[in-house]
């Protein structure tokens, strides 16, 4: 297990209670935060995970063995041997290769799906705790309306309409995921909403947006980007359980759901694909975990560890 | 208590409504003549000639809303296209696999969950404490459908302990049991990690209470002081989870059903869709989401029943 949560009341006083220099206390604090860090063996394993998800989706086409849609039907559903460390498929494509390609996928997904839906979650949350009473109950219902469609459920009716493609995968992801964001920026705005250095800001005459941008957001952002990492687990697996519903990333393009889609055609006789498919997977959404899980400890002990 | 019922249930049915405004527009937000949507391309022109006066598609959209509002109130969803059958038959056939699933899913998780989350919560940093948290994350980490394809391979496939497709022989009690094992063991195994956790965190808040420090005070045994007075206060914030919770768990069962060919609601809308047959994906999404609406429901109404706070919040 990780260290023991820190205390806030000792963190909150530590800049007085260390010898009274506040500059060389909050230079230890961070060394101490790090060293935190790299003590805790989740937040390492994390971090190392995490590391080796973007950079072997980054480097795929030089690490990879093979072309992951070369055909190879002699060699086709041979097991793990040496010249194929995870098999091959029902066409004699290289597995290692396609999961290594279907990271990349994976990290498209993530990197835009997250970014997209941090930003859109993060203004409207904004809106919601700083705006008028009506709006902000307008936006909580709107929220509370797109969580009320499961995500794959969701997926599911919107692919009958448009039929399965990228585009609807991420449109799924974005949407489904804005609610969360946007309710942590807008619990954290409204907290902020009274304090004195807005009122401030507002007596000198600064425009709203200037106050929600320059002045709000520095505050929220930080239990958003730790969210945010949390949430790569959570758009990975929607990804990859659309495609492997056939509804999301179509073949022949490489995904770890379509991966798992073609070896769960397979399964009685190529066992071999499910499970390499699946291991990626895990690993990835255990790295993300982790390292937002140890994040969340180190900068912000209020959340907890149990959520 | 009255006023918040009220108010609740206000928000409820807004939600509802603009879940089947949602589900509404769906046919109308495509470019494209509804009628055959819904028909499919080979329908004659009889039958969508009948389809559109039957539905009003002549008329205004919002008086179509109004019809189609109506009828779904009503608890007429339309007509499956390839049979003519009505949507709302077919779902009643096939919704108790998903309740069963559902509910067993649920059900085992949190038998096992509460109590791993209360030994850990009493021994912080012991055995138990550290086994399950690690596997609470690991647990939580792995998507759900994952581990159905892997205790299909596993414990179906390799180790042919239990049966792989199907719900079993209708009637025959053990054998619909023994399908029912397997999925709902594979939508259940993040549940227990996360209850686990959840039901730690908030027991470790409420045993550094005053009041469970007098009660130790009183000489109460450990066992009454966890069970009949911190538990009591910890269980909340759970309720509201498993609530909120409730929507990743229809998503895991429907992935559960598919992998598992279990004749649920989530495998309807799964091959509906394939077939490009719009009422019965409308009748089934609708259900769905209408089922999790009034899970949440329930699980806010239970919470402002047990602690009057909450009430005053709304």
């Amino acid at each position: 297990m990780s260290a023991l949560p820190s205390d806030p009341a000792r963190s909150a006083t530590a800049p007085e209670a260390q010898d009274g220099e506040a500059r060389e206390s909050a230079g230890r604090e961070r060394r101490e935060k790090l060293m935190r860090f790299l003590t805790d063996w989740q937040a390492v394993t994390g971090l190392v995970l995490v590391v080796l998800f973007f950079a072997s989706a980054l480097f795929a086409p030089w690490i990879a063995p093979y072309d992951p849609n070369a055909m190879d039907i002699p060699a086709r559903m041979s097991g793990p041997t040496w010249a194929h460390i995870a098999g091959t498929d029902q066409l004699g494509r290289d597995t290692f290769s396609r999961i290594l390609h279907g990271g990349r996928v994976a990290l498209y997904i993530a990197a835009i799906g997250v970014s997209a839906s941090l930003s859109i979650g993060l203004v409207l949350g904004m809106i919601a705790g700083y705006g008028p009473r009506w709006l902000d109950n307008l936006l909580l219902l709107a929220f509370d309306a797109v969580r009320s469609f499961p995500a794959v459920i969701l997926a599911l009716a919107t692919v009958a309409l448009t039929g399965p493609s990228l585009t609807v995968v991420l449109a799924i992801v974005i949407l489904t995921t804005i609610p969360s964001y946007g309710r942590v920026a807008r619990t954290a705005t409204l907290a902020l909403r009274h304090t004195e250095f807005i009122l401030a800001e507002r007596s000198l005459g600064a425009s709203t947006p200037r106050i929600l941008f320059q002045h709000i957001m520095p505050n929220v952002i930080g239990p958003l980007l730790i969210l945010a990492a949390m949430e790569v687990p959570v758009v990975v697996s929607i990804e990859a359980g659309l495609s492997f519903l056939g509804i999301g990333v179509l073949p022949p393009q490489a995904s770890w759901g379509t991966i798992l889609n073609e070896g769960y055609l397979v399964i009685r006789d190529a066992p071999w694909m499910v499970v390499a498919g699946g291991i990626p997977l895990i690993l990835t959404t255990l790295g993300f975990t982790f390292l937002g899980e140890a994040l969340r400890d180190i900068f912000d002990p209020r959340m907890g560890r149990g959520r | 208590m009255i006023i918040y019922l009220m108010k609740r249930l206000g928000l409820a049915a807004i939600v509802v409504m603009a879940v089947l405004l949602l589900l509404f527009s769906m046919l109308h937000m495509i470019p494209g003549n509804p009628a055959i949507l819904a028909l499919g391309t080979r329908a004659t022109p009889e039958a969508i000639a009948e389809y559109t006066a039957r539905m009003h598609l002549d008329e205004p959209v919002l008086t179509q809303f109004v019809y189609f509002l109506g009828s779904a109130l009503q608890g007429d969803l339309g007509q499956d296209v390839f049979s003519n059958r009505a949507v709302v038959d077919i779902i009643g056939e096939r919704i108790g696999f998903s309740l069963a699933l559902i509910c067993t899913g649920m059900g085992w998780a949190v038998l096992l969950g509460v109590p791993l989350g209360c030994l850990a919560a009493v021994r912080p940093g012991s055995w138990v404490d550290r086994v399950t948290g690690v596997f609470s994350v690991g647990m939580i980490a792995v998507p759900s459908f994952l581990v159905s394809i892997w205790a299909l391979l596993l414990f179906s496939l390799e180790l042919r302990w239990l049966p792989a497709i199907g719900a079993g022989e209708p009637g025959d009690f053990a054998d619909q049991l023994s399908h029912l094992v397997l999925p709902a063991f594979a939508i259940g195994l993040g549940w227990v990690g996360y209850l686990a956790r959840m039901v730690r965190a908030s027991m470790l808040e409420v045993m550094g209470e005053p009041y469970i420090r007098s009660a130790r005070a009183f000489g109460l045994t450990p066992r009454r002081v966890v069970l009949g007075y911190a538990l009591r206060v910890a269980i909340l914030p759970t309720i509201t989870l498993i609530g909120m919770g409730f929507g990743g768990l229809i998503s895991s069962a429907v992935f559960a059903e598919i992998i598992f060919a279990r004749p649920g609601v989530g495998k309807m809308i799964f091959d509906a869709v394939s077939d490009r047959n719009f009422p019965i994906v409308q009748g089934g999404v609708l259900v769905a989401t209408g089922f999790y609406i009034l899970v949440v429901l329930m699980s806010d109404l239970l919470i402002a029943w047990l602690d009057p706070r909450v009430r005053s919040s709304l």
